[in-house]
């Protein structure tokens, strides 16, 4: 009794989540009229500069299908290029959304709230960039379907032992949660748009999506344990996912690639990443549709401290790859790391420790945290400096055990563009999200809201026992 | 609607979650069974106020979860041991450690498939069609409205004593939906 008593005092006492005193109705009405109304203007030049870039994605990856992947840079020594490295950044920027919706609601974070559909939508969209590129990298498109375990008059199936075969399955089933995961949290919210539509199209259409809820306890009831359990499973996919795609290089016994610190490494970078996407998004996103009182400041710091953290565990992995080359006596490990920092790659290899190690030290400070300028050039910058992680580790390819096979990976054009053109994909998908589903959960906001506690303004009428 | 047919539920709003569950609770008192409150997030502690057990969704999941370890697993290790038997880096047929990974992807598939496609089971989802939304003020529940709803078909009900009761709890206005 006592200590309930304390909790609830010391809940009283903290600052509200939501800024600006808001009721029920205005969060619905704040959330919902970005959807119903005209987007802001510079919605349609983006958009228009988005679905320019998903058609040079598409002119590019059916060029890339009619002659093959070598229009690509690849060469002897790197036969894993850009392909593999754009995969990974995306696949890692994906782990903050589930990170966000799945571990943040198990451990009760309730400000997760104001940035959760946002964060899923992104981990939706950054996997299927993420998708694409080992796909379109098997070369021979038409048999990829090869990959699942399906029955075939060639009495064949594929390896088991192979960890690119358990990518498939990770980031399918990755996939294939998220997306779910994102469509429960989106059912109450639907049935709010559906309830406000006034045009019949968009009626039935929220209509249809939102597939009659009613809001009921005995719908809710079932409603949140399948959000619970949901969160569960997610949660080991946070860990599972880019552990298992970091042994791709893991299980090779390439020096620089077959170490054990790689799954640890790889889910802290991812995190650290996607939360630089989410903030990167965020603080556009705030500003252009007018949410600075429910995406408030207090978000975003404690955005900034978890980059911080993945930041710093990032920084001692690298650290630590160093000194087990050096402890480990074999001088073809010691040999990896020392090109890798001073070899031809240092200026990619340099890039990557100022944007990941250096950068996300300043947000120690109270006020370079909560400087919105700084922090969206520090989640850009780290974003770059991601990109060059998985570019770095890649390109220990190119000086392998012979220097007579060794080679230096140049860029072509395809390369390039497939990669800029990503991100058009991804941000058309996430522009027709901002445009045509409610970017915050309105329910889940209204939930933790202090009216919504059954013992707000209500213990002097029930006598204190509710 | 003039074509009235038949009267299914009776709809009284209630001004906050707090009373709602205090309602609710006293509906539960009164005897009646076939009725439900309605609001726009989940009300901590309603589930026990409407005499609710434990949803048994967690059956689903933990069902089609262990479908998938063992499917998954099975599966590999025949492929893999029995119908297509390859030796790679001079591994064990079934080796069970390889296999770890996907097993562990089918089971979480499996779990996430059967919480979502259970929860959609147990709340009779999707049903587009409900007489309670032929009710004006019934789209206030996924904005900020709180009601409850007593079906029609409760061996309670009586229309104007359900009123008086949902009335005298302090529900506003009072509406009978019908079909």
């Amino acid at each position: 009794m006592s200590s309930d008593a304390t909790r609830s005092a010391a809940l009283l006492t903290e600052p509200p989540l939501i800024a600006g005193d808001p009721t029920f109705q205005s969060i619905t009405y704040d959330v919902s009229r970005i959807v119903e109304g005209k987007p802001p203007r510079p919605w349609y030049p983006a958009f228009g500069l988005a679905v320019s870039l998903v058609m040079v994605l598409f002119g590019m990856i059916g060029y890339l299908f009619f002659e093959g992947t070598g229009i690509w840079g690849l060469n002897n020594p790197v036969g894993w290029g850009w392909a593999i490295v754009n995969f990974v950044f995306w696949v890692g920027i994906g782990h903050a959304g589930t990170l966000i919706s799945a571990i943040l609601f198990l451990l009760r974070q309730r400000w997760r709230t104001s940035i959760n559909r946002f964060a899923e939508a992104m981990t939706i969209f950054a996997v299927i960039c993420a998708l694409m590129f080992p796909a379109i990298h098997v070369g021979r498109i038409w048999v990829i379907y090869w990959t699942f375990p399906l029955p075939n008059q060639m009495g064949m199936w594929p390896n088991f032992r192979s960890p690119l075969l358990w990518d498939t399955f990770a980031v399918g089933t990755y996939f294939t949660c998220s997306a779910l995961f994102w469509y429960v949290g989106l059912i109450p919210d639907l049935a709010t748009l559906r309830d406000r539509a006034t045009q019949r199209l968009k009626k039935i259409l929220y209509g249809v999506f939102a597939l009659g809820w009613r809001g009921g306890n005995r719908q809710w009831r079932h409603y949140e344990v399948a959000y619970l359990v949901l969160a569960g499973v997610s949660t080991p996919l946070v860990l599972s996912v880019h552990s298992i795609v970091s042994t791709d290089f893991a299980t090779s016994v390439l020096p620089g690639w077959h170490t054990t610190i790689f799954p640890p490494y790889f889910v802290a970078g991812a995190i650290f990443s996607g939360f630089a996407m989410v903030m990167t998004l965020s603080i556009i996103a705030r500003k252009l549709y007018g949410l600075d009182h429910i995406i408030t400041l207090k978000h975003l710091e404690k955005m900034n401290i978890i980059m911080l953290v993945t930041g710093s565990m990032v920084g001692y992995a690298y650290s630590m790859e160093f000194f087990m080359a050096w402890y480990s006596g074999n001088e073809y490990e010691q040999f990896a790391f020392i090109n890798r920092a001073f070899g031809p790659y240092a200026w990619a290899y340099w890039i990557m420790i100022s944007c990941n190690v250096l950068v996300p030290q300043m947000f120690w400070f109270k006020k370079l945290r909560t400087s919105i300028p700084v922090m969206f050039v520090a989640s850009i910058l780290i974003n770059v400096g991601m990109w060059f992680e998985r570019f770095v580790i890649v390109m220990t390819l190119h000086r392998d055990f012979l220097p007579s096979a060794w080679d230096y990976y140049s860029p072509t054009i395809y390369d390039i563009g497939i990669f800029a053109s990503s991100f058009g994909l991804f941000s058309s998908l996430f522009l027709l999200f901002l445009r045509y589903l409610p970017m915050v959960a309105m329910s889940e906001v209204k939930g933790i809201l202090p009216q919504a506690d059954v013992h707000h303004g209500h213990t002097e009428r029930a006598g204190g026992k509710v | 609607m003039d074509a009235r047919g038949k009267l299914v539920a009776l709809l009284a709003e209630f001004e906050t979650p707090g009373a709602l569950l205090d309602a609710a609770r006293r509906v539960r008192e009164s005897g009646y069974t076939r009725f439900d409150t309605h609001s726009p997030f989940p009300i901590h502690g309603m589930d026990e106020a409407m005499g609710l057990k434990r949803s048994p969704l967690g059956y689903f999941v933990g069902v089609m979860g262990t479908l998938g370890l063992l499917g998954a697993l099975g599966l590999q290790g025949w492929i893999s041991a029995i119908d297509y038997p390859l030796v790679i880096s001079g591994k064990p047929l079934f080796s069970y450690q390889a296999f770890v990974p996907i097993t562990f992807a089918i089971t979480v598939l499996l779990s996430a498939l059967g919480a979502f496609f259970g929860m959609l089971i147990l709340n009779r989802l999707p049903r587009l069609y409900h007489p309670l939304f032929f009710s004006k003020q019934f789209c206030r529940v996924s904005d900020g409205g709180f009601f409850i709803s007593v079906d029609s078909r409760d061996t309670q009900f009586d229309q104007t004593r359900t009123r008086e009761l949902l009335a005298s709890l302090g529900g506003i206005s009072v509406e009978e939906v019908w079909e």
